[in-house]
């Protein structure tokens, strides 16, 4: 891929690179960042599973706001995400 | 704002995959004004997923079908980035309220309009397994979906497994994009789709090149196998265990064995997105496995008065199915509004023939491809069933004992399918291991929301996106 420019974004304040139009689960998945947060009970961790917002454990929080689905969620020039 | 803009709309399509491009373009064509709604950043649904600057530009047939598709959409508004979380009657018994959250802000918004297409696609089954949420697990459609729409390869090596013909498309873009693909296992019979051939020679056709290209990344292709069980460390997936498995699909005797991979792409076949009909009360039917799908008549009316619905909502059966349906919705959609049933009567023999064709192929190839219940031999008691809840089977037994005898009562005793995906992903399973058919299930909103929306629900916030 190239041509478009690409931009970062951060997660727990490490920069992570994106192509424009990638959503903020498939930046991280491609960073080798696979889970961005645990579950209730268990503290199982989660990431991509269904990869087109149907099974919501992709969730994650962006400057701020929790509970997004980063299959469906495009990322943004200084989107920063924080993990749990 | 043109005319085109104005509200109510004569019709609003929730979903721009094939079929509802297809329908949004033939009403829109015939002068009617068009809403096409769809969550997704672009047009396209899954199949004609494509990246958001696709370089260099896409060929073959998905993207020929997109072009052809976006220049047939005439004068169509399409709304994207629009998720539908519930449609109701309009307040007047009059038409449909079509409510959408927008944005990261999930901003809410009401679209009104006369009549409703609901071409929301379908998702992949998959089944429970021990180790299936570890990270590195994902549904076969998914890590097709992160390729195409994002360009990203999953993992380094990964393993194909589950049922059915989608399985080696999605190996062969894999090994494609440079991906080690360690496998490719079906639970069914490998040549299950061979009698087929008879049927659709054009579609055998492709599933042999879907076969030589593998053959060419030298990826193993095997039958009468499955992933039982998915193991990790920390870091997430390191292997699966691979059994061979008989007719019912229960594991035989010593048959295991072990495959190193980082990602397992699992999938089932798919299931129609039912949420919104079911919400509008529209009568469901079966399919040729017994699975739900919305009922409609031969012009893809369902037995709601102006709903109508087309593509993998109406049954799973590919693209072409899918855009002949929306032909047909379009169609149907235009001579009710002009109050012509006669122009929708005589509708194109030609286009009623490939339709009952590629409906024909689409059900042998589920009969093909069914599920088969030794997958419940599989769990462990600590395996979980439901994701969101974390309900482990271990608990859904004891649900049972206690006599919860079917899929309503367990949900009620042990909890599965009560998380956010409200059984989206473990309906099917659950119901089966209650000893019912895969049933869908009630589901009130199509997408869970605040409070807040739902109190605003009545206050229709004024088209104002121009
Ligand atoms: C993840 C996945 C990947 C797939 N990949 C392929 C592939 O690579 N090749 C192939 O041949 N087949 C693929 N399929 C099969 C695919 O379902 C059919 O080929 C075809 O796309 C069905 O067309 P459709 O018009 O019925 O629905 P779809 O193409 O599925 O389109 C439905 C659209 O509805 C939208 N939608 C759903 N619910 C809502 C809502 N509540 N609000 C707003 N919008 C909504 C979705 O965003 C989607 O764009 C895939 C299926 C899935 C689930
Ligand atoms: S991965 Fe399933 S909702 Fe995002």
């Amino acid at each position: 891929m190239s041509g478009a420019q690409g931009f970062e974004i951060l997660v727990d304040g490490r920069p992570v690179p994106v192509e424009p139009g990638q959503t903020l689960g498939a930046a991280l998945h491609a960073a080798g960042i696979r889970t961005w947060r645990t579950t209730r009970f268990g503290g199982r961790p989660r990431g991509l599973f269904c990869g087109i917002g149907v099974c919501f454990d992709c969730l994650i929080t962006v400057n701020g706001t929790a509970n997004l689905r980063a299959c469906l969620t495009e990322a943004h020039p200084g989107d920063e995400v924080t993990t749990s | 704002m043109t005319d085109h803009d104005a509200e109510p709309y004569d019709l609003a399509v929730v979903g721009a995959g094939p079929a509802g491009l297809a329908a949004a373009g033939v009403a829109a064509r015939a002068g009617l004004r068009v809403a096409l709604l769809d969550a997704g950043p672009r047009i396209g649904g899954q199949y004609l997923r494509r990246p958001a600057r696709p370089d260099p530009p896409p060929r073959g047939a998905p993207a020929a079908m997109l072009a052809r598709l976006r220049d047939a959409l005439g004068d169509a508004r399409v709304l994207l980035g629009h998720r539908v979380w519930a449609v109701e009657p309009g307040p007047d018994g009059d038409g449909f309220a079509v409510h959408c959250l927008t944005g990261r802000e999930e901003r809410a918004r009401t679209i009104v309009a006369t009549r409703l297409l609901i071409a929301t696609g379908a998702y992949d089954r998959v089944l429970p397994f021990p180790g299936w949420d570890l990270p590195g697990v994902m549904t076969a459609g998914g890590v097709q979906a992160l390729l195409k729409g994002d360009l990203v390869v999953a993992g380094r090596r990964v393993v194909v497994a589950g049922t059915g013909p989608f399985l080696l498309p999605v190996a062969a873009s894999l090994a494609a994009a440079g991906t080690t693909v360690a496998g490719v296992f079906e639970a069914g019979g490998r040549l299950a789709l061979a009698p087929q051939a008879l049927v659709r020679p054009g579609k055998a056709v492709e599933a042999l090149g879907y076969g030589c290209r593998l053959l060419r990344h030298r990826v193993p292709y095997k039958g009468g196998r499955a992933v039982v069980a998915a193991h990790g460390d920390g870091g997430g997936l390191t292997h699966v265990t691979v059994a061979k498995v008989d007719a019912h699909w229960r594991p035989r005797p010593g048959g295991h064995e072990t495959v190193e991979c980082d990602t397992l792409a699992v999938g089932y076949g798919f299931t129609p997105q039912l949420d919104l009909p079911a919400q509008l009360g529209c009568a469901m039917a079966a399919d040729a496995v017994g699975g739900p799908v919305v009922r409609v008549d031969r012009r893809m009316r369902t037995s709601v008065a102006g709903v109508y619905a087309a593509g993998e909502t109406t049954g799973v059966g590919g693209a072409d199915l899918a855009e002949i349906e929306g032909v047909i919705a379009g169609r149907a959609v235009v001579a009710d509004t002009m109050d012509m049933p006669a122009a929708g009567a005589s509708m194109d023999i030609r286009v009623r023939v490939r339709r009952l064709r590629l409906a024909g192929f689409a059900r042998a190839l589920l009969r093909a491809y069914p599920v088969r219940d030794g997958w419940m031999s599989w769990l462990r008691d600590d395996t979980l069933v439901c994701r969101c809840e974390e309900v482990p089977y271990g608990r859904l037994k004891e649900a049972r004992d206690l006599g919860a005898s079917d899929a309503r009562s367990i949900k009620l005793l042990a909890r599965p399918g009560m998380g956010r995906c409200q059984g989206r992903i473990c309906g099917e399973a659950v119901a089966r291991l209650a000893g019912a058919g895969p049933a869908p299930l009630r589901r009130p909103i199509a997408q869970p929301v605040r409070l807040g929306d739902l109190a605003e629900m009545d206050e229709r916030t004024p088209d104002d996106d121009t």
